[in-house]
């Protein structure tokens, strides 16, 4: 650089990004902080006027104790340091076993195992002695004191009594097969797509884009009524001299789709199939397509040539793309609401059963927990994957 | 690539594509035609009370519903052409509405199928800008500021983007409804009662908030990106030949990103006509309602437990001549593109 100095911001453009930057994280992170506080407070402290009543919450601490700033803090930093760790030595510790797949297992397993160890006896114990060593401490000890009132009432209540765990484990059913599908057949259509440069690969691309831009709700339109009258459509199979007899290996008659979470992931991953293509395609295109013509020049089948020299390099591109199917599936809520029924619903619509149930104050709380909840697993997502994620985000916009 | 080998990597996803996508835009077209309902028959009923000397009784005709000769309800499907499609557009009443003394756009706008597109086609064009504005001064800011907080700004740019949307838009609500925080804090700067929930325009702005919220991030990350490739020797040189910091940002910048303003204008304009989580987020259905939102609640199940599927289709298929003409721009570059790169 010529001359660094030109190019250096004078002080009040400086000071005015600053404060630009500032507002704008603080307008990005508080309604996700805020609901959170809200989750762990009673409803009176939760649904006070005073922010500051929110945040230190003297009557939930009243009706169910509190926890010290101290323990609070080390409490926050817990999971941050165990990811840190997993981080950084996790590699290595995979490294000392061979095959290095086993020794991930192992590493995973027991660094479990170590870090439940440490959140039910350790760290507990840790905080009682710091705290007992601050509060003798003139000056420190108010940090020891347990004014913070802390109530985990609402997440059992909507895990336990209204058994949320029931659609986190639906929603893990779709959110999983929809990635896995979507992916399988997604790698292989966005390889073909980056490969060919013909005229009907060019208008695959095109239909597919006029796909993505379709509002679901025009495609649910036309699978409700097949979903609810599958019987007497699928029937016909079932009675088909061989096909009905394989079908009806898996069940004795056709089954209703409305309400399976299985017939939803095939859904999905067809809503989701003309954006994973689009974003497999370009990742291919960014690997040279000299490295599959050696192979080929070496024998190998278009096939093999995928299998042998193609995988091995694709995986940053398989995960990203992942990244968004996975995205797609766990943040739906049209789609399920309208093709599940409330025993099979999934996280997001079952939210709205919270919140229609408004009729005592910690109905809204529970709500919000609920809504906790669901966001923190993207939390961690964005936290192990942001690199990818602003990867994905990124290589659509330059090839788009 | 030889043909068949093509097409054995794209047929998984053709055929899904093909069952799950124009399938049932096809059965879509055709269901908008054809409505299906309960079969009614007439039937006489005599109903006789008690009276001096004889009873007494009247014989009323009543209609009912048919019943399967196996129990159920017996329904038909007939062809009705474009009764569904009138139903939802009523051209009676629009034409009454533009009669004198009519009402004009405010009749207009008391009819579901025009108060969904007005506030779809509103609410696509007033995010747009600002989505575009605040991603491009997010990126301009975080890339001028120090190295080490730009992974941090990242993380904390991405939560809104990546958070599901009907959270994302219950979170903003939670902070206004009622005497929520925020709402509090501004009853507390104005000195009034404020009920943010009671008006139809106060909720559309809390909507708008929150998209704009939610994607400018997307904006960012993709402009930030694209910031780390500008051109230096251009920079330099317009350093050397005087230009300002403004002028810089003006004419080398700005042309350097223009290709990925429109991408992003393009995305969004696609994402924003699809509007629907915040109608769900906000519960705004009362005041204010998307043309997605409309196709939803035709879906679902009545109190009688009746979903009028018949003007759902007529409505996706309105939707959809929408989502075409937003299209045709894009269509043509990239065939354009295509034919120059032969």
């Amino acid at each position: 650089m010529a001359d660094t100095r030109t190019l250096a911001p004078p002080l009040a453009l400086k000071l005015t990004i600053a404060a630009f930057l500032t507002v704008w994280v603080v307008v990005a992170l508080f309604p996700l902080l805020w609901i959170t506080v809200m989750s762990f407070r009673a409803p009176v402290d939760a649904l006070a006027a005073n922010p500051w009543t929110v945040l230190i919450g003297p009557a939930t601490r009243r009706l169910s104790g509190g926890i010290s700033p101290l323990a609070l803090i080390i409490w926050l930093a817990v999971p941050v340091l165990a990811y840190r760790v997993a981080v950084r030595h996790g590699a290595l510790a995979a490294g000392l076993m061979t095959p290095r797949w086993l020794g991930w297992i192992a590493a995973t397993l027991i660094y479990s195992v170590l870090l439940a160890a440490m959140v039910w006896l350790a760290v507990p114990a840790f905080v009682r002695i710091l705290e007992g060593v601050a509060g003798a401490i003139p000056g420190v000890s108010v940090l020891a004191e347990p004014w913070i009132g802390l109530t985990l009432d609402h997440y059992r209540a909507v895990w336990i009594q209204h058994e949320f765990y029931q659609n986190f484990f639906n929603s893990m059913i779709v959110t999983f097969g929809v990635v896995l599908i979507s992916l399988t057949v997604g790698t292989l259509a966005g390889y073909g797509l980056a490969r060919s440069g013909s005229n009907l690969a060019f208008w695959l691309l095109v239909i597919a884009l006029v796909f993505r831009a379709l509002p679901h709700s025009v495609l649910v339109t036309g699978y409700v009524p097949a979903f609810l009258g599958s019987r007497e459509l699928l029937e016909p199979l079932w009675q088909a001299p061989v096909i009905g007899w394989f079908l009806s290996l898996f069940s004795p008659n056709a089954p209703s789709l409305y309400g399976q979470p299985l017939a939803i992931i095939i859904v999905l991953v067809s809503i989701n199939q003309p954006f994973t293509i689009w974003m497999m395609r370009s990742f291919f295109q960014n690997i040279p397509s000299e490295l599959d013509e050696a192979a080929r020049v070496d024998g190998c089948s278009h096939f093999g040539a995928f299998v042998r020299v193609i995988m091995p390099v694709m995986w940053p591109g398989v995960i990203t793309t992942g990244l968004f199917s996975f995205l797609l599936a766990y943040n739906d809520y049209l789609v399920t609401a309208l093709l599940l029924d409330a025993q099979s619903q999934t996280m997001v619509p079952a939210i709205s059963s919270f919140l229609n149930r408004d009729t005592r104050a910690s109905d809204q709380i529970e709500a919000i927990a609920a809504a906790v909840s669901i966001t923190a697993p993207l939390f961690l997502l964005v936290m192990v994957f942001q690199k990818q994620i602003v990867s994905g985000l990124t290589q659509g916009a330059v090839k788009g | 690539m030889k043909p068949g080998t093509f097409a054995a990597f794209v047929a998984p996803s053709v055929v899904l594509m093909i069952l799950f996508i124009a399938g049932p835009l096809v059965s879509v077209l055709v269901q908008s035609f054809y409505v299906t309902r309960q079969v009614f028959e007439t039937t006489t009923v005599e109903n006789c009370t008690p009276g001096f000397l004889a009873p007494v009784c009247t014989t009323e005709a009543r209609s009912r519903p048919k019943q399967k000769p196996g129990g159920g309800v017996e329904t038909e499907t007939v062809f009705v052409g474009f009764e569904a499609y009138r139903l939802l557009l009523q051209p009676d009443a629009v034409a009454a509405a533009f009669a004198p003394g009519g009402g004009g756009f405010e009749r207009l706008l008391t009819i579901d199928f025009y108060k969904a597109l007005r506030f779809t086609l509103t609410f696509t064009l007033i995010t747009l800008p600002l989505v575009i504005g605040l991603g491009l001064a997010i990126a301009l800011a975080v890339d001028a500021a120090a190295k080490r907080l730009r992974g941090v700004l990242i993380f904390a740019s991405l939560l809104p983007f990546i958070i599901t949307p009907v959270i994302g838009a219950l979170a903003i609500r939670w902070l206004f409804i009622g005497d929520g925080i925020l709402t509090a804090a501004l009853e507390a700067i104005l000195q009034r009662d404020i009920a943010l929930f009671a008006e139809g325009w106060t909720i559309e702005i809390l909507m708008l908030f929150y998209r704009v919220w939610h994607v400018a991030p997307f904006a960012f990350v993709v402009f930030y990106a694209a910031l780390q490739t500008v051109d230096q020797d251009t920079l330099e040189s317009a350093i050397i030949d005087g230009a300002s910091r403004t002028e810089r940002l003006r004419y080398v910048v700005i042309p350097h990103l223009m290709p990925l303003i429109v991408f992003v204008a393009l995305i969004h304009l696609m994402d924003s006509y699809r509007v629907f989580e915040e109608v769900i987020g906000f519960s705004s259905q009362a005041h204010r309602i998307s043309l997605q939102w409309l196709t939803f609640s035709f879906l679902m199940p009545d109190e009688t437990g009746n979903r009028s599927i018949s003007r759902a289709s007529a409505s996706s298929m309105l939707t959809m001549v929408g989502i075409i003409i937003l299209l045709i721009p894009l269509l043509m570059r990239t065939w354009r593109d295509h034919r120059r790169k032969r």
